[in-house]
């Protein structure tokens, strides 16, 4: 079990590193990126070429690239990135965005998680009837739906036809509970509903898969009641994927994936940092969130991995 | 989704042909398992009615010239912004002096409404069809090629080369994929693609093409190698060998035809999949590029007028919905009738 953790810990180092090169290089080789943009955006619109020279110098834009890139992750790991295009430091700025991007999903994660297990069992038990054709048929809708466009949906229907909801924007926790929730409820919603489908559907395939098997047989020979052979023998075994894919979704929706949800409902978090500074060709806050997103991914990554062989001896001894 | 190779069942038509068994008995002799697919697929009326909804879409959209040509007498990038037209013979802005266009309503011009610029949002949301459907099926194509080639060569060869391909799909997967494709996606729309003899312009289809291509390559690719692994071991492969053939010959020639059934499958979810990423990319300005007209990118457009002119956003919304649904219930009843029993997973 140690050896398998250490293992795991190492290949997520290995991960991260190439990461971070490989979005360097996209942004260094690409034209649009690359040194000369880079000092250009720096030095102001209406800077003369000497000026340009003096930025580059400064900045160390005139190096090898591969002194570049140990200089930026330097910068990483002492906090002092600083974005090009407005100099304002980019640890500072996620700090600052974190709190909202962790109460979104934070709070989707429930939503969807709970949905996804109670549909998925439903759905499971009412196998081929009514309810389990309902419910795989708005599952299905579930993961048609483009977030950012449910988003707006929402936005229009309950925030200005029916003024139940405030029009995005947020609240602090500590300042307001009620209100923070209030402004929440909306976009916990629109990130939940994709995997609220998907989740009910791969347990609802695990559940029946598992109920063919030869030990749910035994336990119900043995004269256990329904309810106890679903609960003790089937969901422990078909809740472990479902533990994976949270782990797996949760990791992506902090690292980024929110970023369309936080965009539709003005949320400002991480994500939101990353899509102003991708549309401004910003290098270092790009590269800051991008390994912050990537760190989450794989972190969770990781310990699905680590629980997964917990939760299920048989992966332990491959 | 932990790397756990698929079992030999999954996928395999064998499987289905054991299934085919219980569900027609003597009349489904001498008949291969791609007839009791096909069999099966046809008793399926959802999936079928979704096919039909989804070529339906695709016909339309590939009409979109004579609809703007003879319908709406004008294209997807004409402005009309001070224009009017006739609606039960009163003059009418198409867009109104303090800037609120025309919505929807049965008139033959401007079906679906006008944008702000006075465009006809129904030929807009035509040929942005023709783009984001296109898209989505060539970044489909790259990701299966792609996904098959790598997934072959690593379950095939193993050693290093599975090592090497196994590590480049894990740092693919860890890269938040929407973070990832928005990033390639702005910067090339600004400096262009040069890979050796092409050269794409920024604006070019391609571009989201490429990178929606790229970014699913693992989730297809993994399931990939772990059927190959398995399929590797078995008697056909041992009897090739044995007869002396090549290992390009064993990979396309012997494996590839087992995988054909996993590669239908996952290739429509994909499309899907692809339609929903060029929208969304397309909605944060990194996807296909103005003036050309897209799904994501029409609903973009209307956001900065959803509580005064909701249907340029709510409409492309809705075309957007209905491909993706209709192929994802396609893909499913494909799943069913290829193999009852296969488990296909994807985000």
């Amino acid at each position: 079990m140690l050896r398998f953790t250490v293992r795991r810990l190492i290949n997520m180092v290995f991960v991260l590193w190439a990461v971070s090169v490989l979005t360097f290089l996209i942004f260094m080789v690409m034209p649009g990126g690359g040194d000369e943009q880079a000092a250009l955006r720096i030095a102001g619109r209406n800077a003369n070429e000497q000026q340009v020279q003096t930025v580059k110098r400064e900045w160390g834009l005139d190096d090898p690239f591969y002194v570049q890139y140990a200089d930026m992750m330097k910068k990483v790991f002492t906090g002092d990135l600083i974005s090009y295009v407005n100099q304002v430091n980019v640890r500072e700025e996620i700090v600052r965005g974190i709190p909202r991007t962790a109460s979104l999903v934070i709070g989707a994660g429930i939503i969807w998680l709970f949905f996804g297990v109670v549909f998925g069992v439903l759905s499971a038990v009412y196998a081929g009837r009514f309810t389990d054709r309902a419910l795989n048929v708005l599952a299905l809708i579930g993961i048609s739906l483009p977030v950012f466009w449910v988003g707006l949906v929402l936005l229009y229907y309950l925030t200005d036809r029916i003024a139940l909801f405030p029009p995005g924007g947020y609240t602090e926790l500590g300042e307001d509970p009620v209100d923070w929730a209030y402004h929440l409820i909306l976009p916990w919603f629109a990130l939940s509903i994709l995997f609220i489908g998907f989740y009910s559907r791969v347990l609802r395939s695990n559940v029946l898969d598992i109920s063919n098997e030869d030990y749910v047989r035994t336990a119900r020979s043995k004269g256990l009641s329904e309810r106890r052979v679903l609960i003790r023998h089937t969901l422990r075994n078909a809740l472990i994927p479902i533990v994976t894919l949270f782990g797996l979704d949760f990791g992506a929706a902090l690292g980024g994936g929110a970023i369309l949800t936080e965009s539709v409902f003005g949320l400002q978090g991480v994500g939101q940092y990353a899509s102003d500074s991708i549309g401004r060709l910003d290098l270092p806050p790009i590269m800051g969130v991008v390994l912050f997103g990537a760190f989450f991914i794989v972190l969770l990554n990781a310990i699905v991995d680590i629980l997964y062989a917990f939760l299920d001896p048989r992966i332990r001894l491959q | 989704m932990a790397t756990q190779p698929a079992t030999e069942s999954d996928f395999s038509l064998d499987a289905a042909a054991a299934v085919a068994e219980r569900e027609g008995g003597k009349q489904l002799e001498g008949m291969g398992p791609w007839q009791l697919a096909w069999r099966r697929l046809k008793r399926n009326r959802v999936a079928m009615a979704s096919l039909a909804v989804f070529f339906v879409l695709v016909g339309c959209c590939l009409a979109a010239p004579l609809y703007a040509d003879h319908i709406a007498g004008r294209g997807p990038t004409a402005t009309n912004a001070t224009g009017t037209i006739q609606i039960d013979g009163k003059k009418t802005f198409v867009v109104t002096p303090d800037g609120t266009p025309i919505g929807p309503g049965l008139h033959k011009q401007y079906l679906l409404g006008a944008d702000p610029l006075g465009r006809d949002v129904m030929v807009r949301l035509l040929y942005g069809g023709r783009n984001s459907l296109f898209v989505g099926f060539m970044a489909a194509i790259i990701t299966a090629v792609l996904a098959v080639g790598l997934g072959l060569a690593a379950g095939y060869f193993r050693g290093w080369g599975d090592r090497v391909i196994t590590n480049l799909f894990d740092i693919l997967w860890s890269f938040p994929v929407l973070l990832f494709a928005i990033a390639l996606g702005t910067a090339l729309a600004i400096g262009g693609l040069q890979i050796g003899p092409v050269n794409l312009q920024g604006d070019s289809l391609w571009i989201p093409i490429v990178i929606i291509g790229v970014v699913y390559v693992p989730y297809f690719g993994r399931p990939i190698r772990g059927q190959v692994l398995s399929l590797r071991e078995k008697e056909f492969v041992d009897a090739a060998v044995a007869q002396g053939m090549r290992a390009p010959r064993i990979m396309f020639g012997e494996i590839l035809p087992n995988l054909s059934s996993t590669i239908l499958v996952f290739g429509t979810l994909i499309i899907a999949n692809n339609i929903l990423l060029e929208a969304a990319l397309s909605f944060l300005g990194a996807g296909i590029q103005p003036p050309e007209p897209s799904w994501g990118g029409l609903i973009s457009d209307g956001v900065n007028q959803i509580y005064t002119a909701p249907h340029l956003s709510l409409v492309p919304g809705v075309a957007i919905v209905i491909a993706v649904l209709s192929l994802n219930v396609f893909g499913d009843g494909l799943r069913d009738a290829l193999d009852p029993r296969a488990k296909v997973r994807l985000r």
